[in-house]
């Protein structure tokens, strides 16, 4: 009897927790889909790729937008430090993945030329740093 | 006479003199691998990069793939 009555608020309890896990999941980890905002500011060309591996801002970007970069912007240095092999430093590992990111830029998109100048990405291959793979 | 020997004789000697130091300048030329060692240096550098650089991108197109949300 005692085992019953404790059983449903323990059940909800638990299914709170289940609940907010399953949120987080869903939101949190890094291999999920790009959110949406970040996508649209991409599109937008308000951001774009460096070749330094981070996202940069083309143009004065709104605090949303600035949040969103940040964010981004910590997880890739957090993924490049957890990432980096043995023998690389960090920014190596950054400047060959940054290197790949501005390959992979779709046309319209932003992305810095080696001598600083953003460049929207077209139909032919970017202009990257010699080094690039 | 005997200035103009002497004279003879001092020219011999720097006539040596100088054929050692041109010998010893011809030495250090072929063991001086240090004069082109700029060019050297950043073509090592250069190849030393480059193998870094295909040496990550495995593993750099392997983060991208695995970290889809921030890239």
């Amino acid at each position: 009897m005692m085992n019953k009555r404790m059983w449903k608020p323990a059940g909800l309890a638990m299914a709170a927790v289940a609940a907010t896990a399953a949120v987080t999941l869903a939101v949190s980890p890094a291999n999920a889909q790009r959110d949406p905002a970040y996508e649209a500011a991409r599109t937008a060309g308000q951001i774009g790729e460096q070749p330094d591996g981070y996202l940069g801002f083309v143009s004065t970007p709104t605090p949303a937008v600035r949040d969103i970069v940040n964010d981004i912007n910590i997880k890739r240095k957090a993924a490049y430090t957890s990432g980096a092999p043995q023998g690389s430093t960090v920014e190596q590992f950054a400047f060959v993945t940054g290197c790949n990111l501005i390959a992979k830029t779709k046309p319209g998109e932003k992305y810095k030329a080696p001598d600083g100048t953003w460049r929207t990405r077209d139909a032919g291959a970017p202009v990257r740093d010699s080094r690039c793979p | 006479m005997k200035i103009s020997t002497k004279a003879a004789r001092r020219r011999a000697i720097g006539g040596r003199c100088l054929a050692a130091m041109t010998g010893a300048a011809a030495l250090a030329g072929c063991v001086q691998i240090e004069t082109p060692d700029k060019p050297i240096e950043i073509n090592l550098n250069i190849n030393i990069r480059q193998e870094i650089v295909y040496r990550l991108d495995g593993d750099a197109k392997k983060l991208i793939e695995e970290n889809s949300g921030i890239f």
